[in-house]
């Protein structure tokens, strides 16, 4: 019996002796809290299981689900979902028909090989849960679920689970369960699942000449020791434990605030909750130039708002880099003008 | 071993700042270093070195005692000056820090607590670790609202005014990301004690156990086994909770050391899970779901699952094993010259009491019991000391926790030789911290 299985039939002894009802009865706090009516159950409980229980009806192909993914996902995940640039991949072409077959992804165990979403997911109603929860990034929950099945589709197209002209439904998608490549790939017979499950692994309580290891195998690299900034300047400078000095001496001080633009406030809000963040920074590229960079390259042109303003709201791309700029079109009017003012004046 | 004569030991130095005249620190404070400054400075350290030279004849007077200091002959600052306090200006190095190249976005990421500079068992809220799925969010709380469905005879919702009217318990507890120290699975990967174990911190919490609030609903006490724990976020994190284990000690929490929780820890409500991997503990909670199976989502089944040699992944990992480490001296730090030292450390386990820390200053070949200051606390962080005199030598300093259950915390190749150096998760081995003959300490691994 695994150790995930005693644990559930623990569970169900432990409850019923009523194990913590804290010290205080329930029966005092009965007029606390109110009834959820079922429309606020059905807005929130949206979670998929394993068994589906929690899937909403509906459908999608992979062609649909190939051009919603471009439109709305390849900015972060690269057209094939291979993108290491934003995410860790999805899918690299690492499964093969005998991992379909055996539902083991051979690959897992392979040191040199990037582990990719596909490769280490075992059932499909996760990859069905989290995109329709939390995607896309910077817009979550704004996908319909005949858009999610569409994508999921996609997505198992890309590694190859399906064809091109499948289509993922509520009917079928048990059918594809019992494909998914590493569906006997994941194990619960551990120790970790419960407080009180066995270790699988016990140190040594040897107190005195031990037989131990006690050749240095792995230490930082000198050229390595300022790659998380100046030491020194991580550590308290007057105590007993002073940091050491790892950047050059008199190396130039980190300018946090650029003085040419600190006096003209960040609208952090409006790029905060519209998610402009996700792919934009102030002063350095991410998926996206910088603001920084933006401000500079459209400084005194006169239509500059103007054509900010329709950029963010139409998306675009080709302007810098092949890295498209999906559309934008659920900013408020006042939240495009708060940014395009704060660019040009910049 | 006596320790009556331990600071007589080595020899403690001045530091060299209190050789500087009064009046060039207060100028030196306010207007930077130039290279004036910097001449007046070298010249007192020289004169300062010279004046340890002969010391044996006369130690010269202390400028620090006999100038009079600008604190003590002004006027202080007004009450208020900072509504909410801050720490002092001095304090700058102890701050929250991220890891270069760890994650591509700054949403999806980690910061972590500054493990060398605190001190005690509690983490100040500040400096707690932050780890957001897809950002952090600042919740009005009269907007915020806690939902309980699934296998209830009652699916509820409870207002924050509903929860914080209720019986509150308030506990300490550690809370440790699951993939603390997971950089250094292979190779010793990063420099200092913030970035091998700072996804780590132990606050005050205070809630509703969880507990009342399941019966409160009226759970299906026979066919319940698990919990879906989910947030308000963008990305609605969800994970699946033991009921077992939640039952026990879990708790809807608010308050956070005193105060509310701060909004990157959740606020106005976080799932609190002792013993349990940070993940589990979810942030912003809006629901929990009563089932009878679990829900294998994104983070237990793509991320959090630790990957064993065999090409498994074991899944629904949770619990946090006994594991301990040094914070000084700890990497990237420089002892000053021979002698007395505290060595100073946390110690904590997932699965109950820190029993016993020893530690080690030749690599794990003798170990010596540590003292556990007080209170030692099921599932929370046990700050230990112990008396080090060190000699000059080259030294690797280790620390090894026991806990109630018996569990005695692996070292680095026992920890390998069950797991593997890929599973990501879960790495509570030993930790070694080398203490080079310059009084330099890295972080080095022993093979």
């Amino acid at each position: 019996m695994s150790n995930w299985v005693k644990a559930m039939a623990l569970s169900s002894a432990l409850v019923a002796c009523g194990a913590m009802a804290g010290s205080t009865d329930v029966d005092a706090i009965a007029g606390i809290g109110r009834e959820a009516t079922p429309n606020e159950i059905k807005a929130w409980d949206i979670d998929v299981r394993p068994d589906f229980q929690g899937l909403p009806p509906g459908q999608g192909s992979v062609e649909e689900g190939e051009s919603i993914w471009l439109e709305k996902c390849a900015v972060c995940h690269g057209d094939f979902g291979d993108s290491n640039e934003i995410f860790s991949p999805l899918v690299l072409g690492n499964i093969t028909a005998e991992d379909i077959e055996t539902g083991r992804v051979a690959s897992l165990t392979d040191p040199g090989v990037v582990r990719t979403t596909l490769m280490k997911v075992s059932t499909v109603s996760t990859l069905w849960d989290y995109i329709y929860r939390a995607m896309p990034w910077n817009a979550p929950k704004s996908l319909a679920p005949d858009e999610v099945y569409a994508l999921v589709a996609y997505l198992l197209q890309l590694a190859y689970v399906v064809d091109y002209d499948f289509s993922l439904s509520d009917e079928n998608i048990e059918d594809v369960q019992a494909i998914m490549p590493n569906r006997n790939g994941v194990t619960t017979d551990h120790g970790l699942w419960s407080v009180d499950g066995e270790t699988d692994v016990m140190g040594s309580d040897c107190t005195s000449n031990c037989v131990v290891p006690l050749e240095v195998t792995s230490s930082i690299p000198d050229y390595a020791m300022n790659a998380h900034g100046n030491l020194k300047d991580q550590m308290r400078d007057y105590g007993p434990f002073p940091g050491i000095q790892t950047a050059p001496e008199n190396a130039p001080v980190d300018v946090d605030v650029d003085p040419v633009t600190a006096d003209r406030a960040v609208p952090e809000a409006a790029l905060q909750s519209n998610g402009c963040l996700g792919c934009h920074r102030l002063d350095s590229k991410l998926v996206g130039p910088s603001f920084a960079a933006i401000a500079e390259k459209y400084a005194g042109q006169p239509d500059a708002a103007d054509y900010l303003a329709s950029k963010i709201r139409q998306g675009g791309s080709g302007v810098w880099g092949s890295i498209a700029m999906p559309p934008m079109p659920q900013l408020a009017p006042e939240a495009v003008d708060e940014i395009t003012d704060w660019l040009v004046a910049r | 071993m006596s320790t009556d004569n331990k600071f007589s030991m080595g020899h403690i130095r001045p530091a060299p700042e209190s050789f500087l005249d009064r009046d060039l620190i207060a100028d030196v404070s306010a207007n930077g270093v130039n290279s004036t400054r910097r001449g007046l400075l070298r010249g007192a350290l020289a004169g300062a070195l010279a004046a340890v030279a002969a010391q044996a004849t006369a130690r010269p007077d202390d400028p620090a005692i006999v100038e009079p200091a600008p604190w003590s002959t002004r006027l202080g600052n007004p009450v208020l000056t900072n509504p909410y306090g801050q720490p002092s200006r001095f304090e700058s190095a102890t701050i929250r820090r991220q890891s270069p190249g760890l994650t591509q976005t700054d949403e999806a990421s980690v910061s972590f607590t500054p493990l060398q500079s605190t001190f005690g068992m509690i983490t100040p809220s500040g400096l707690h670790f932050e780890r957001h799925h897809q950002g952090w969010v600042d919740i009005d709380p009269r907007q915020h609202r806690l939902m309980i469905n699934g296998l209830v005879d009652t699916p509820m919702v409870f207002t924050m005014e509903d929860l914080m009217r209720m019986p509150s318990v308030s506990r300490m507890h550690f809370i440790e990301c699951g993939a603390n120290t997971a950089l250094e699975w292979g190779n010793s990967a990063v420099p200092t004690v913030q970035y091998t174990h700072g996804m780590l911190s132990c606050s005050e919490f205070t809630g509703v156990p969880l507990s009342l609030l399941l019966e409160r609903a009226g759970f299906d006490l026979k066919r319940a086994t698990v919990l879906l724990a989910e947030g308000a976020d963008g990305s609605s994190m969800t994970r699946t909770i033991n009921i077992e284990n939640a039952l026990d000690d879990a708790m809807v929490a608010y308050g956070m050391n005193g105060e509310m929780l701060r909004p990157e820890q959740g606020y106005p409500l976080r799932l609190v899970v002792p013993g349990a991997q940070g993940v589990s503990w979810v942030k912003w909670l809006r629901r929990i779901e009563v089932g009878d199976a679990p829900y294998a989502t994104k983070d237990e089944t793509i991320h959090y699952v630790d990957l064993m040699p065999d090409g498994q992944l074991r899944q629904y990992t949770s619990i946090q094993e006994a594991k301990s480490v040094i914070t000084s001296p700890s990497g990237g730090q420089r002892l000053m010259n021979q002698g007395y030292y505290n060595v100073s450390g946390l110690a904590w386990s997932g699965r109950g009491t820190v029993t016993k820390v020893e530690v080690s200053t030749d690599g794990g070949r003798h170990w010596q019991t540590a003292r556990l200051e007080g209170p030692v606390l099921p599932k929370a962080l046990t700050r230990f000391n112990f008396d080090w005199t060190w000699n000059g030598e080259a030294a690797l300093l280790q620390s090894r926790v026991t806990d109630s259950t018996g569990y005695i915390q692996p070292s680095k190749p026992e920890l390998k030789a069950v797991r593997g150096t890929r599973s990501i998760y879960h790495n509570n081995a030993i930790q070694t911290w080398r203490v080079m003959p310059s009084g330099e300490v890295e972080n080095v691994q022993l093979g």
